[in-house]
C-alpha cells in the first residue's frame, strides 16, 4: 500500500466527539429488529425441548392448533426443508458463522436441553406464545453427558489451526517447575457466562418469492446472509438483512443461532412476514455462551523474581453439534518473560448447547487464572506485585522471539500507580480498613491480540461537498460509525457534519464481523484507502483544468483540508473541482481480494506481535461480617495505540470492566448437572451488575500510535474485560488474606 | 376483547386489546410506539419503564387494561414543546449510552427519580435522618432498576447528576 | 398467557363477590407478580378481579397506637411514610431494599404478601416442582440451592420466600385483616404464611376467595430503634441471601426488647422465637448474639448450595443486633 498519500490537517480524530447516532438513541427513534411493521405480520414462538438428549417420539399439536389465531405449528413433521449447516472450514468464514450444525425441524433429535423442536405462527404474540406452551412433546431419552466438572478429565488435546495454536513449549517448563526456589501450583475454575445483551435476539424474516429481507440484530451480516442463502438455497444478492441498530452484542449475535433460521422458515412456511423475537429464557436456550473452564497455572521463579517456570493448561468445553475451542492460554503466550513456557488446552465435548464468542473469549477467563497466580506469586516471593511483572517484562515475544508492534505495558503500570495511589497500600493482607470494611487494592495486566479482516468501502463525494461512507459494518455500541466519520472528514479535510456514515445492511459493500476488536481498524484501514483513491481522482480532475489553482501541481504538494485540496499558496473546494469538471459526484469503493488479504494478514502476524494491553488498578470493600465485596475504585491505564474518538473509546474501555466486574463477583450461567438445563434463565437471577454495582472507572489510554496498524489504531472492544477478574480476586486477597480461585467470587468463598 | 380509553404523551388514544396485552406490548405493538424497549418481559431490566401518571414503572409487568384512563409518558413524550429533555442532551454529552437498547428506559427512569427525589421519597442508601442529597450512591441505588449491559454506568450516572445540577441551581 | 376475563371493581364488597361467584378467579393488584406467572404459565385464572380501584390505599393511624395500613398502598408510598420511617424504620427500609423503584411503584401491600417463591425450579415448566404440579416430586432437592430455604424445609419443597417486607412485618407483630363474602377475619403474620410440609401448593392460610384488605401494626414504641439488613449477590436489585429484620432495646446493658425475623432462609419470612427468647434479660453482647443466632439456625437443614447461610445468617444476625446495640449507646 505504497500509494501516494495526500497530507491532512487531522482535526476531528482523537477527539471526544458525541455519538452520531445520539438523538436517535435518546429520543426512542432508533428502530431496532423486532421494531419493524410490516402489513399481515405474523408472530412465532419457539417449543423447546426439555430433555437433553434423545428423539421426540410423538408430537400433540392439538390443543395449540385449537388457540384462536393461530396460523401453524410447525415441527418436524411438517416443516419445510432447510438445508444442513456445512461443515465449518476456514477456507469460507460463513460456514463457520453456524451457531450449532442442528438442521432444526428437519430431525426429530434432541442434542441439548432447550433446543428448538417447533414453531407456533399466530396472528398475535400472545397467541404464538401460550400456543407453544400447550405443544406437547413426548421423548425417547438417550444417556446424555452435560456436566463438565465431572467430564473434564475425560478432555482432549484441542487441535491447533490457522489462526489459533493450542499449545506452545519453551525449554522444559515442567522440569523447571520442580527446581524453582519458589513456585505457585494453582487450579482455577471458571462457570459459563451468558452475553444478555439487553435487547432479546429477534428477527423478521419476509418472503417475497426467492427474495428475502431480514431484520435481525447481527454482528455479521455478509456472513449471515451468505449462511442464510446456502441453507435455504436461494442466491445470496436475493437476501438483503438490514441491522441500522443492534442492542448489544457481545459475540451472541455474530453467528446464526435458530431464532433467524426458524423466522425464515416460518415465513416461508406461512407465506407471512413473520417475527420472532425471543423470550429472555429463549435467549439462554438457543444462543450459546462464554465456555466454562478448568485452569492449571503453575509459575516458578528465582528468589528476585525472575520467572523460570510459566505453565498454563486449560480445559474448554465444546457441544457436540458446534461450537469451538477457546485460546485460553493466549495471553500467558505473550506476557511474562519466563525462560520455560508450557501452554496446553484441551477440549471436552458436551450434550449441551455450544459455547460462542463472548467478549474476549479466552483471554477474559485465562487473564483471570494467569494474573491471579503472578499476584500469588508476589505474596510468595514477598514482592510488590508491579515489581514482579516489571521484572518479567519481556523485549520480544517470549515464545515466537518475534518484536512486539507495540508495547508499553511498563508506562502503564508506572503511570497506573501514581494516578491510583499505589504507594499508599500497605503490602500486608488485612491490613487497610475502613470502619466495618476491609479494604484491598489489587492489579492486573490486559491483554488482547489486534487483528485485522476485510472490509470493503465505499466513499462518494458530491459536488455540493457532501461525503457519504458506505460499508455493511455493525453498530452495537461501539460508536463505529462516528469513528470512521471522524477518520473520512480528517481524511477528506472536510466538517464531520458533511460526512455521512451508512452502515448496518447488506445492500451496501460488505463490512467485517463484529468480533475479536477488529472492526474499527479493518474499515478504518479501507476508508484510508478510498479517501486516498478518491483524492487522487479529484487532483486528477484539478491537475490539468485551465483556472484551477492547484493546476500542475503535484498531489504531494497538496493537504486535504477545508473541503478541498489546498497547497501554501492557495486550493480549492471539492464542489468546485467537481462542479467545474461537470461531475456532480465521484465514487470510489475499495476492493481487496481475500486470497491475497488472508496471505498478507499471516504474513505480518509472523513479523509482528500485535496486542491491545493494558494495567487495571483496583480497589474493593469486603463487609467483615458477610463477606459482600464492593468495587469502591476502578483505574485502567490502556495502550490502545491511536485514539480515534476519547469519549467513545473510553466508553467501550469501561464497558469491558463492567463486564468484568460481573465476571468478577456475580455471574455465572448455571447449568443443572443432571439434566444440562439452563436453570438461571432469566436477568433476575443471572446477576449482571447493576448502577450499584459499578464505582467511577477511571480510564486512561496512553494514545501512542501502533505503527503497524492503519492510523496507529489498535481495536478497544475486548481489552477492557481481560485482567479485569484478577485485578478483583487480587484486591480481595490484599482485603481479606483469601485467594479465591473459582469464580465467581461470591460471598459464601469468604465467609 | 377490551376498549379502552388511554391518553399516551398528550394524546388520546382509543385501544381494541385483549385483557392479557402487556402495556408494553399495547405501546409498541398497537401504538407504533417502540421507544419502550423489552429486555426481558419479566421486571428484571427496566428497559420498559414509561411513567404512568408521572410516576415510573415497568410496563411489561402492567397489563394494558389496568392502565385505562392513565396518562402515560414514553422516551417519545418526554421532550416539551419540540425541545429535548435536558437528560436526552446530557446522556448523549456524557455518553450514557452505547448500544441504545436501555437508553429509552434508564432516561424514563431519571425524570421520574429526579422528582421522587425531590418529593423527599428516601431510597435504600438514605440515612434515616439524612434529607438525603442526590449524590452518586444516591444515584446509583435509584438507577438500580435499570440495566446496562454495555456498561454505560458511568456516563448515566454524570448526565443525571449533571441534570441534578442545573436543576438545582 | 391464558385469555382471561377482566373486571375492575371500584366497592370491595363487589369485587369479594366477584371472586366468589366465578372458579378459577382471582384478585390482581400492583401485578408484579401475578403477570409474570400468568405470562410464565404459573398462574391462569379464568378471570381477574382488579382491585387497584378499591379505597384501600391509606395508612391511618389506630387509636391507641399502631398503623392500620391499607393493602393497596403501594410500596414506594408506605416506605416513604413519615410515620413509618419515624416509628417503625425497619419496614421503611425493608421495603426500600427490595426490587427496584419502579416496581416498589406498583406493587402493593396486599400483593407483596402473596408473592411467590423465585424458585427457578417452580418457574420453569421443564423441571419436576411440587408446589406447581403436587406430587411431581423437587428438581431442587439436587439442584442449585443458593437462594433456598435452610429452615422449616421438608423433602417436598426448600423454597424461599422472596418477601423483605413480609420480614419487617413479622418482626413487628403486623396483623393481616382479609375480608371474604364470610365476612372479615384477622390473621397474625406469624400464621399468614406457611411452611411446606407435604403441602407445598398451599402457602399462605389465606382461602381462595378472600381478600386481603389491611395490615395493622400493634404500637411498639421500642421499634424506633430497629433496622433491615439485607445481604445479597449484588449491591442492588436482587433478592436476599439472607436478610435480617431486627429492633432491640437494651437497658442497662440488658437486651430490654427485642425481635428478630429472617429472611431468605425459609418458606415463610422467620420469626427467631428462639433466639429473641435466650436475648431477652441476657447481655447486650455480641457473644450473646452470636449464641442466640446459633440456637435459632440449630435447626437448619442444609443442601451443599445453601449451607453457607447458617454461617451467613449467624453473622448477619450478630453485626445487625450489633448496630443497633452501639447505636443505641450513642443515642
Amino acid at each position: 500500500m505504497s500509494t501516494k498519500r495526500v497530507e491532512t490537517a487531522e482535526k476531528y480524530v482523537g477527539r471526544p466527539i458525541d455519538r452520531l447516532d445520539g438523538a436517535a438513541k435518546t429520543t426512542g427513534e432508533a428502530r431496532f429488529a423486532a421494531e419493524h411493521r410490516f402489513p399481515g405480520l405474523a408472530h412465532a414462538a419457539l417449543v423447546h425441548a426439555a430433555i437433553p438428549r434423545g428423539r421426540v417420539i410423538a408430537v400433540d399439536d392439538a390443543a395449540a392448533r385449537a388457540v384462536p389465531g393461530v396460523i401453524d405449528v410447525l415441527t418436524h413433521e411438517n416443516a419445510p426443508a432447510m438445508k444442513p449447516a456445512r461443515k465449518p472450514s476456514m477456507m469460507d468464514i460463513s460456514s463457520m458463522v453456524s451457531g450449532t450444525s442442528v438442521n432444526y425441524l428437519a430431525t426429530d433429535e434432541v442434542h441439548w436441553n432447550g433446543q428448538p423442536m417447533a414453531v407456533v405462527v399466530a396472528e398475535t404474540p400472545e397467541a404464538a406464545r401460550y400456543a407453544a406452551s400447550l405443544v406437547r412433546l413426548t421423548y425417547q431419552e438417550l444417556p446424555a453427558r452435560v456436566d463438565f466438572a465431572a467430564e473434564e478429565p475425560n478432555a482432549v488435546p484441542q487441535k491447533s489451526s490457522m489462526i489459533f495454536e493450542a499449545k506452545a513449549d519453551k525449554g522444559d517448563a515442567i522440569a523447571a517447575l520442580a527446581a524453582a526456589p519458589a513456585s505457585v501450583d494453582l487450579r482455577f475454575t471458571t462457570p459459563p457466562h451468558s452475553h444478555n445483551a439487553i435487547e432479546p435476539h429477534a428477527t423478521i424474516a419476509v418472503w417475497d418469492g426467492d427474495r428475502l429481507t431480514v431484520h435481525e440484530g447481527s454482528q455479521g451480516l455478509a456472513w449471515m446472509r451468505k449462511h442464510l442463502s446456502f441453507r435455504f438455497g436461494v442466491p445470496e444478492q436475493g437476501i438483503r438483512m438490514l441491522s441500522p441498530f443492534v442492542g448489544g452484542g457481545f459475540g451472541g449475535k455474530g453467528s446464526v443461532w435458530a431464532g433467524t433460521l426458524l423466522a425464515v422458515l416460518a415465513a416461508r412456511a406461512t407465506g407471512r412476514p413473520v417475527r420472532l423475537a425471543l423470550t429472555r429464557e429463549g435467549v439462554y436456550h438457543t444462543v450459546g455462551g462464554r465456555t466454562p473452564s478448568t485452569q492449571r497455572v503453575a509459575l516458578g521463579a528465582r528468589a528476585d523474581g525472575a520467572m523460570t517456570a510459566l505453565v498454563h493448561t486449560s480445559v474448554s468445553r465444546t457441544g457436540r453439534v458446534g461450537g469451538g475451542p477457546e485460546s485460553i492460554t493466549s495471553a500467558s503466550r505473550h506476557l511474562y518473560a519466563a525462560e520455560n513456557i508450557h501452554l496446553r488446552q484441551n477440549i471436552v465435548e458436551l450434550d449441551l448447547l455450544p459455547n460462542t464468542f463472548m467478549r474476549a473469549p479466552g483471554e477474559s477467563i485465562g487473564t483471570f487464572g494467569l494474573e491471579s497466580a503472578v499476584d500469588e506469586l508476589a505474596w510468595e516471593l514477598g514482592m510488590d506485585p508491579i515489581e514482579l511483572r516489571r521484572r518479567n517484562e519481556p523485549e520480544r515475544d517470549p515464545v515466537s522471539g518475534v518484536p512486539f508492534a507495540h508495547r508499553m505495558l511498563r508506562e502503564a503500570y508506572e503511570l497506573g500507580a501514581e494516578r491510583f495511589g499505589w504507594s499508599e497500600r500497605v503490602p500486608e493482607a488485612g491490613a487497610m480498613r475502613d470502619g466495618r470494611w476491609l479494604v484491598g487494592m489489587g492489579v492486573a495486566t490486559a491483554y488482547h491480540p489486534s487483528m485485522r479482516m476485510m472490509a470493503h468501502v465505499a466513499v462518494r463525494l458530491s459536488a455540493d461537498g457532501g461525503v457519504v461512507v458506505r460499508c455493511g459494518f455493525h453498530e452495537m455500541g461501539m460508536g463505529a460509525a462516528t469513528a470512521q466519520a471522524q477518520i473520512a472528514a480528517d481524511e477528506l479535510g472536510v466538517p464531520l457534519e458533511a460526512v455521512r456514515v451508512e452502515y448496518g445492511d447488506t445492500d451496501l459493500p460488505p463490512g467485517p464481523i463484529a468480533g475479536g476488536s477488529t472492526q474499527t481498524a479493518s474499515v478504518a484501514a479501507s476508508l484510508i484507502d478510498a479517501c486516498a483513491k478518491l483524492k487522487r481522482s479529484v487532483h486528477a480532475l484539478a491537475r490539468r483544468a485551465p483556472g484551477s489553482p492547484l493546476r500542475g501541481r503535484r498531489l504531494e504538494e497538496l493537504t486535504a483540508r477545508d473541503g478541498g485540496l489546498h497547497h501554501a499558496g492557495g486550493g480549492e473546494t471539492y464542489a468546485e473541482i467537481l462542479t467545474r469538471a461537470g461531475r456532480d459526484h465521484l465514487e470510489t469503493e475499495t476492493k481487496a481480494g481475500t486470497l491475497g488479504f488472508m496471505v498478507r494478514m499471516l504474513r505480518d502476524r509472523r513479523r509482528y506481535v500485535k496486542a491491545a494491553s493494558g494495567a487495571h488498578f483496583c480497589e474493593v470493600r469486603v463487609d467483615r461480617d458477610t463477606g459482600e465485596v464492593r468495587v469502591s475504585r476502578w483505574l485502567g491505564v490502556f495502550d490502545i495505540g491511536r485514539v480515534i474518538n476519547a469519549k467513545t473509546a473510553a466508553s467501550q474501555l469501561r464497558g469491558g470492566i463492567v463486564m468484568g466486574i460481573g465476571l468478577a463477583l456475580t455471574e455465572e450461567t448455571q447449568i443443572d448437572h443432571r439434566t444440562g438445563r439452563v436453570v438461571n434463565a432469566s436477568l433476575a437471577d443471572y446477576h449482571v451488575p447493576v448502577h450499584a454495582d459499578v464505582p467511577h472507572i477511571d480510564v486512561h489510554c496512553l494514545d501512542d500510535p501502533d505503527p503497524t496498524m492503519p492510523l496507529g489504531l489498535v481495536g478497544v472492544g475486548e481489552v477492557g474485560i481481560t485482567g479485569v477478574g484478577a485485578a478483583v480476586a487480587n484486591a480481595v486477597r490484599h482485603a481479606t488474606g483469601k485467594r479465591v480461585l473459582d469464580l465467581p467470587i461470591t460471598l459464601d468463598k469468604l465467609l | 376483547m377490551t376498549e379502552i380509553r388511554i391518553r399516551v404523551n398528550g394524546v388520546a388514544e382509543a385501544l381494541d386489546v385483549e385483557p392479557r396485552v402487556s402495556l408494553l406490548d399495547a405501546l409498541r405493538d398497537h401504538l407504533g410506539l417502540t421507544g419502550p424497549k423489552k429486555g426481558c418481559d419479566q421486571g428484571a431490566c427496566g428497559a420498559c419503564t414509561v411513567l404512568a401518571d408521572g410516576v415510573r414503572i415497568n410496563a411489561c409487568l402492567a397489563l394494558a387494561v389496568q392502565y385505562a384512563d392513565t396518562e402515560i409518558t414514553t422516551i417519545e413524550g418526554i421532550a416539551k414543546d419540540g425541545n429535548t429533555h435536558p437528560l436526552q442532551d446530557a446522556f448523549v454529552r456524557h455518553d450514557g449510552f452505547q448500544c441504545g437498547y436501555c437508553t429509552s428506559g434508564q432516561i424514563c427512569s431519571a425524570v421520574a427519580m429526579l422528582r421522587e427525589h425531590a418529593a423527599g421519597m428516601p431510597s435504600a442508601v438514605t440515612e434515616p435522618d439524612d434529607p438525603g442529597e442526590l449524590d452518586e450512591t444516591e444515584i446509583r441505588e435509584r438507577m438500580s432498576g435499570n440495566l446496562c449491559r454495555c456498561g454505560a454506568y458511568n456516563g448515566i450516572v454524570d448526565a443525571i447528576k449533571d441534570v441534578a445540577a442545573q436543576g438545582a441551581s | 398467557m391464558k385469555p382471561f376475563a377482566y373486571v375492575k371493581l371500584a366497592d370491595v364488597d363487589a369485587a369479594v363477590h366477584a371472586v366468589a361467584a366465578g372458579s378459577g378467579a382471582k384478585f390482581l393488584g400492583g401485578g408484579t407478580n401475578l403477570v409474570d406467572l400468568m405470562r410464565e404459565g404459573i398462574e391462569h385464572p379464568d378471570t381477574v378481579v382488579d382491585v387497584t380501584g378499591l379505597p384501600l390505599d391509606e395508612v391511618d393511624e389506630l387509636p391507641g397506637g399502631g398503623l392500620r395500613i391499607g393493602a393497596l398502598v403501594r410500596n414506594s408510598a408506605l416506605a416513604a411514610d413519615r410515620r413509618v420511617r419515624a416509628g417503625y424504620p425497619v419496614l421503611s427500609q425493608a421495603i426500600l431494599a427490595g426490587a427496584s423503584a419502579q416496581l416498589r411503584n406498583m406493587a402493593t401491600v396486599g400483593g407483596n404478601l402473596l408473592q411467590r417463591t423465585r424458585c427457578r425450579y417452580f418457574y420453569d415448566q421443564a423441571a419436576a416442582c411440587n408446589k406447581r404440579e403436587p406430587g411431581a416430586g423437587c428438581d431442587a432437592l439436587d439442584g442449585f440451592t443458593r437462594s433456598h430455604a435452610i429452615l422449616g424445609v421438608s423433602e417436598s419443597c426448600i423454597a424461599a420466600h422472596p418477601s423483605d417486607m413480609c420480614v419487617a412485618l413479622a418482626a413487628l407483630d403486623a396483623v393481616v385483616e382479609v375480608r371474604s363474602v364470610r365476612g372479615t377475619r384477622r390473621i397474625p403474620l406469624a400464621d399468614f404464611h406457611l411452611l411446606p410440609g407435604d403441602t407445598p401448593q398451599v402457602e399462605t392460610a389465606l382461602e381462595a376467595d378472600e381478600l386481603i384488605t389491611a395490615v395493622e401494626l400493634p404500637a411498639a414504641p421500642f421499634a424506633a430503634r430497629s433496622r433491615y439488613r439485607k445481604v445479597r449477590d449484588r449491591a442492588s436489585y436482587a433478592f436476599a441471601l439472607v436478610s435480617v429484620a431486627a429492633a432491640l432495646e437494651v437497658r442497662d446493658g440488658a437486651v430490654a426488647q427485642v425481635r428478630l425475623a429472617l429472611g431468605g432462609v425459609a418458606a415463610k419470612p422467620w420469626r427467631a422465637h428462639e433466639a429473641e427468647r435466650l436475648l431477652l434479660g441476657g447481655p447486650a453482647t455480641e457473644e450473646a448474639f452470636g449464641r442466640a443466632a446459633d440456637a435459632e439456625l440449630a435447626a437448619a437443614t442444609v443442601r451443599p448450595g445453601n449451607a453457607f447461610k447458617v454461617g451467613l445468617a449467624r453473622a448477619t444476625i450478630t453485626a445487625t443486633l450489633r448496630d443497633l446495640s452501639t447505636e443505641e449507646e450513642t443515642a
